[in-house]
């Protein structure tokens, strides 16, 4: 690593631009986000927000732009002034460094919480079984689920679920972690189990990019506050300031209609 | 729906008056009348009685039968029978799980080759493939890799490693769709969440998907592991020792055909029942986690619960 690494942003999305066929579903996002910083991304149904935080850990390629992580273009390995794009075994690689929580939990349903947690270490990683295995205890502790280690996720509630994936994602000890609307398959009961784990982790610095329709979460634990809509960023700033005074008019009526 | 007792389930019907539900409770319960069972049931048992006594009249000689259930070349067959059985299904469901990856591929070579394959195995009678190979050494009749081995094909190809080709190469095709149906019957987000924490693609097919996939793919393989074990008769026709044959050439010299012919049957029938013990015990192992219930008990577990209970009752 550099020296420049520490003053450089974690997260660096320069103009990224992704279609599906015709469909333009990102127009040239830009967006740095620092080591240690919360950013949460709000905005309507359909304006982009998962595709973009898909395109971060590749899982969408994107079609112009360029996402770094680190000191890493995603998708690609940087030798001098040329991009070489990686192949999935390298892609993989890069993705260890990034935790994503999904909306539907996508738990590994033959496992139980303990092994979805050690699979990445163990599997990908290479760490000792035994040592993942106390850390995966420790993991789930920390997310309030220490009895339920041999617990199948179906025999599990949404928001216990959601929070062995999100231990799942920690056992890689990620750089960063990207959250997808962690809490929109929830009931209502459920949610705050799961905001309350997000908090905790957000107070130990980790780095995270939010989509959430929980404006509540935002305006609490957010450093910044993006609002997208059509594929771009229209505002961003302190949660003070984009929630409480928005600019732009189409944050206004968004937020009108979900406040 | 309770003034209707007919369309209520379960062995009892409640018969309603319209009376204030204060009196419900002494209202009689009577059993529903099952003539049309009983009758259906003595139909069946009559059926079954004169089949047993046609068999037991006709000319079978069933001491020829028990005297041959045990003898040497049939086992020697039985045990071809089921070695072939399984090499031609390992065989098949390896190939299966290569084409249906293949077939899954983006890139349009692989899913190609991976189509012909399966148009061209599945769309010719294995019997013919089974020819074919046993004849392969009149078009290739050396085998070599250049500097390092060589053999006639004769000598390689005997008619059991034809047959194990041939079956095997036919079962893939079809297990290939199989295995493909249960891959997409796993959940994209499965995919996603296995790539999400870094792992390669190789690694959340084997580890992730598979086992998934499995419990769509296992009752259909369970099925098709029990053709193949019917199958391998065929390979009688290019020269292999399986059960059928060797049944056949004791009969050819002693015209006991009928008898032999259920000495072969009992065997298959014990061999199939065998597969399905070997069924159950492989899907409730791909069953973890599939249902918030537990798994439902073994035989064997079932037979120990009962052995528990009922010292219990006696003590
Ligand atoms: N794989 C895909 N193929 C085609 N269209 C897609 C795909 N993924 C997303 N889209 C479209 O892109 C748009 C943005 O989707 P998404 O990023 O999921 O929005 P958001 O998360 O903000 O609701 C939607 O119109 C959606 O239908
Ligand atoms: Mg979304």
């Amino acid at each position: 690593m550099t020296t420049t690494t520490n003053q450089r942003p974690l997260v660096r999305a320069e103009s990224v631009h992704k279609h599906f066929g015709d469909l333009e579903v990102l127009r040239g996002i830009s967006l740095d986000v620092s080591r240690g910083e919360v950013v949460c991304l709000l905005g309507p149904s359909g304006s982009g927000k998962s595709t973009f935080l898909r395109c971060i850990n590749h899982l969408e390629q994107v079609n112009a732009g360029r996402i770094w992580v680190g000191d890493e273009v995603i998708g690609y390995r940087q030798q001098g002034d040329r991009l070489h794009e990686l192949n999935h075994r390298a892609i993989a690689r890069q993705r260890r460094r990034i935790g994503m929580v999904f909306q539907k939990f996508n738990l590994f349903p033959h496992m139980t919480a303990l092994e979805n947690v050690i699979e990445g270490p163990v599997g990908v990683q290479g760490v000792p079984k035994a040592q993942a295995v106390a850390r995966a205890k420790t993991l789930l502790t920390r997310v309030g689920l220490g009895n339920k280690e041999n617990a199948y996720p179906r025999q599990l509630s949404g928001g216990q679920q959601q929070r062995v994936a999100i231990a799942r994602a920690l056992a890689m000890e990620p750089e960063l972690m990207l959250f997808d609307e962690p809490t929109s398959a929830l009931d209502p009961e459920l949610v705050g189990e799961v905001l309350d784990v997000m908090k905790d982790l957000a107070q130990t610095g980790l780095t995270m990019i939010v989509v959430t329709h929980e404006i509540g979460f935002a305006r609490e634990v957010a450093d910044r506050v993006a609002f997208m809509d059509g594929g771009e960023i229209l505002e961003i700033g302190p949660p003070s300031q984009v929630l409480g005074d928005p600019q732009h008019p189409r944050t206004r009526s968004f937020l009108s209609r979900v406040l | 729906m309770a003034n209707r007792p007919g369309l209520r389930d379960g062995g009892s019907q409640t018969v309603n008056r319209p009376v204030e539900p204060a009196v419900e409770a002494e209202l009689l319960t009577l059993p529903r009348k099952r003539y049309g069972e009983l009758a259906g049931a003595l139909a069946v048992l009559a059926v079954l009685a004169w089949l047993a006594m046609s068999l037991a009249n006709a000319a079978i000689d069933w001491g020829v039968v028990r005297d041959h259930l045990t003898v040497d070349v049939l086992l020697r067959g039985l045990g071809t029978t089921i070695i072939l059985t399984i090499v031609a299904m390992v065989l098949g469901v390896i190939l299966g799980v290569v084409v249906a990856v293949m077939r899954l591929s983006h890139s349009p070579v692989t899913s190609t080759v991976g189509w012909l394959y399966v148009w061209v195995f599945r769309g010719t009678p294995v019997y013919l493939q089974l020819l074919a190979w046993f004849n392969i050494a009149l078009i290739f009749p050396y085998l070599q890799i250049p500097g390092i081995w060589g053999a006639r094909t004769v000598d390689v190809v005997t008619p059991f490693v034809a047959a194990a080709i041939g079956l095997g190469l036919n079962q893939g095709a079809y297990t290939s769709e199989v295995v493909r149906a249960g891959i997409l019957s796993v959940d994209e987000g499965q995919t996603e969440a296995a790539y999400a924490i870094g792992m390669t693609r190789l690694r959340t097919m084997r580890r992730i998907v598979l086992p998934q996939a499995m419990r769509v793919i296992l009752p259909p393989i369970g099925n098709e592991t029990i053709g193949m074990l019917k199958t391998t008769s065929l390979a009688s026709a290019i020269g292999v020792s399986e059960i059928l044959s060797e049944a056949q050439h004791i009969y050819f010299v002693n015209n006991r055909i009928m008898e032999l012919l259920i000495v072969c049957a009992v065997w298959y029938l014990a061999a199939v029942s065998l597969l399905s013990v070997v069924q159950f015990y492989l899907e409730r192992h791909f069953a973890k986690g599939s249902s918030s219930r537990s798994l439902p008990d073994t035989p064997v577990q079932r037979l120990r619960k009962a052995i528990t209970s009922g010292k219990q009752a006696r003590r």
